[in-house]
């Protein structure tokens, strides 16, 4: 993965030194709240309900074992012992004094992190495919691009006063992972008819108030123009988009406003302009990128390792986490392993320091040291040996890390909601919860098939209820919790935004809700049909008429 | 009506509500409770002096409850008493 150089370790050692003038200004009253705010948010501090919470950028989603120590010291040192993973493959802290942050973020300096880029109207840190570089269907690891866009994002002037925050989402499979089509950029790696491989480029995509799927601009953008049709969107959007109304600020808003092929006629103008410029990245820097990513040594090993196929025929376990938790990797013998973030009734995305060492570890032991974050809260190890995945399933058993539930009903996405969010109308993880409980039996979760549960505590749509095949919306009724669900989203190659099914469910409500809704699949389903594609075909009308029959 | 003020602390961001001699403390139930609007208004003037102390300060509107007082609203609940789901680790805030 990509190391600092000293260009990378000198920018950032300098913000925690401004840092820490700002805090101790602030604190001695030298500087006012509001003046304070916009420069303590540039760092990812954010004041919550009931403390300050510390956003920590987490690159397209890699870390290293050294950095998830630093992380699991955090949290032990400066927090309550927990951090929870997001859906911009980041990591919060909910429980810090501001007196703390200097020293935080100095500990995260020493291992090139920051909590740059985690909040503002910039340029947010840049996602991608959490199975980037391993993944059997890849044609190229999109994570290349996504450090050539983070190096040209970072502190970019023109572009840190945007009209609202930005977001870019990196794939470079044909099978998203990284829900480009809901970014304000998506890029999609593949290769045209030369066989040369460059960027589908995807605008307007987004969630929130208004969720909108991304319209594709330029269909094949050649790798070395990356960064000028960046800038060339993003100055469009700059001079464009509106400032006068926080909710139509957002690029969405203005593609829809003009139209997908003015939009694109105004950006490829300026294009033309500046494409041969300085932006233009030359092949030695690319290379120089790209050498950081460079696969590791795999030493030789066997597909099918008897220890691996008799511990299947063994333990219904081991072969239900093979099944759901085990995904396919481009090198012979080794696997993607997925460590659930979602135990049986538990808070997605949460992770407590001494999992998190203990992941750091087993990094160490069976995958070259390296950790990803996917958008949907779980920690990937991407590089394990196969003949290694009993014994690595028995560690992740014994630390509640190997619930086979990826890609299930289980595994539900669901933003802190308002037991922490300021902006939140209504609980989410409670009713993530409740449901994680409710389709506990792995069993039955294997028979309802893959399902994803997406919540949201309010309109922003953290939890991407938008795009879940079933998504939840928190909302505020005359002073009590009500959840509103749409079905039929989905944020893969084939996005779609869901349909609210009719009015909004109470807490007590909801589950036996969702409950009906997989009675009805599960009735209506054809042989080997998914939920999403059943919905598709039945339409909203058998849904609606169970749910609200008894209602 | 019954209102009173509710902040963060500055230094922890701890949820905190003004009590009587313009003390801040972390109980609701010790929060100094404005019965009119001229109160009210005087109380949040007290709280936004100081702001060295607490960030945001606003009013909320509290019942009697049990003897004590408790939010009306279920969000400045939350606040009062903390998430309420149970953390992965119990563990007190450092400083607490």
């Amino acid at each position: 993965m990509y190391a600092y150089d000293s260009f990378d370790q000198s920018l950032i050692a300098e913000r925690v030194n401004q840092f820490r003038e700002q805090v101790a200004r602030r604190l001695a009253g030298e500087i006012s709240e509001d003046e304070f705010k916009p420069l303590r948010l540039m760092n990812g501090l954010y004041l919550q309900l009931h403390a300050y919470m510390f956003r920590i950028a987490i690159p397209y989603g890699t870390l290293n074992s050294r950095q998830l120590r630093t992380l699991a010291h955090i949290a032990r040192r400066y927090d309550r012992g927990y951090g929870h993973f997001t859906t911009r493959q980041n990591i919060q802290f909910n429980w810090i004094r501001l007196e703390d942050t200097p020293d935080i973020l100095a500990e995260l300096a020493g291992v090139e992190m920051h909590g740059i880029q985690t909040s503002g109207n910039c340029i947010r840190n840049v996602t991608a495919d959490h199975f980037a570089g391993v993944a059997a269907d890849e044609i190229e690891d999109p994570r290349i691009w996504c450090e050539i866009v983070r190096q040209w994002s970072t502190f970019h002037p023109e572009f840190s006063f945007l009209p609202r925050k930005f977001k870019i989402a990196i794939t470079g499979a044909p099978h998203d992972r990284a829900a480009v089509k809901v970014n304000d950029i998506g890029l999609r790696m593949h290769k045209n008819a030369a066989g040369e491989v460059g960027f589908e480029v995807i605008v307007g995509g987004g969630q929130g108030r208004t969720p909108a799927i991304g319209v594709t601009i330029r269909d094949f953008l050649p790798k070395q123009h990356l960064l000028s049709y960046l800038e060339a969107i993003l100055r469009t959007y700059n001079l464009l988009g509106r400032r006068d109304n926080l909710y139509k600020s957002r690029i969405k808003i203005l593609v829809a406003a003009v139209g997908a092929a003015k939009f694109a006629e105004a950006v490829e103008e300026e294009w033309t302009r500046i494409k041969d410029g300085p932006l233009v990245l030359p092949l030695a820097e690319i290379k120089r990128i790209e050498a950081q990513f460079a696969p590791p040594q795999y030493a030789p090993a066997d597909p099918f390792p008897p220890e691996v196929v008799a511990k299947r025929q063994a333990s219904p376990a081991f072969a239900r986490w093979m099944r759901s938790n085990v995904a396919a990797h481009r090198q012979p013998g080794y696997a993607i392993v997925t460590l659930s973030l979602k135990p049986d009734g538990g808070i997605p995305g949460d992770a407590t320091a001494e999992q998190m060492d203990a992941i750091a570890d087993l990094a160490d032991s069976y995958s070259h040291g390296e950790i990803r974050v996917s958008h949907v809260q779980n920690l990937v190890l991407p590089d394990v040996r196969r003949a290694d995945l009993p014994a690595l399933w028995d560690r992740l058993t014994a630390l509640g890390l190997a619930t086979p539930n990826i890609g299930l009903i289980g595994d539900i996405i669901a933003c802190p909601g308002l037991d922490y969010c300021s902006l939140a109308n209504a609980r989410s993880i409670p009713i993530a919860q409740r449901l994680s409980e409710r389709f506990a039996d792995p069993e039955r979760q294997r028979e309802i098939g893959e399902l994803a549960i997406k919540i949201s505590g309010c309109i922003n749509a953290c939890g991407h209820h938008h795009v879940g095949h079933i998504g939840i919306l928190g909302v505020d009724k005359k002073g009590e919790e009500f959840y509103q669900i749409a079905l039929g989203g989905n944020a893969d190659e084939n996005a779609s935004i869901g349909d609210i099914i009719g009015p909004a469910f109470s807490a007590d409500s909801v589950v036996d809700a969702v409950a009906t809704i997989v009675d009805v699949y599960l009735d209506r389903r054809q042989e080997g049909e998914r939920f999403l594609d059943a919905y598709r075909r039945l339409g909203q009308a058998p849904f609606k008429e169970k749910l609200y029959a008894a209602h | 009506m019954s209102r009173m003020v509710t902040a963060n602390r500055l230094r922890d961001g701890a949820v905190v509500f003004l009590a009587a001699g313009g003390r801040w403390t972390r109980r609701v139930a010790e929060g100094h409770v404005a019965e009119t609007e001229a109160h009210a208004a005087a109380l949040l003037r007290a709280a936004e002096a100081v702001p060295t102390e607490v960030v945001g300060p606003y009013l909320i509107e509290v019942a009697a409850h049990g003897g004590s007082w408790v939010p009306l609203r279920y969000r400045e609940r939350i606040r009062a008493k903390g998430p309420s789901v149970d953390t992965p680790v119990k563990q007190p805030a450092p400083g607490a």
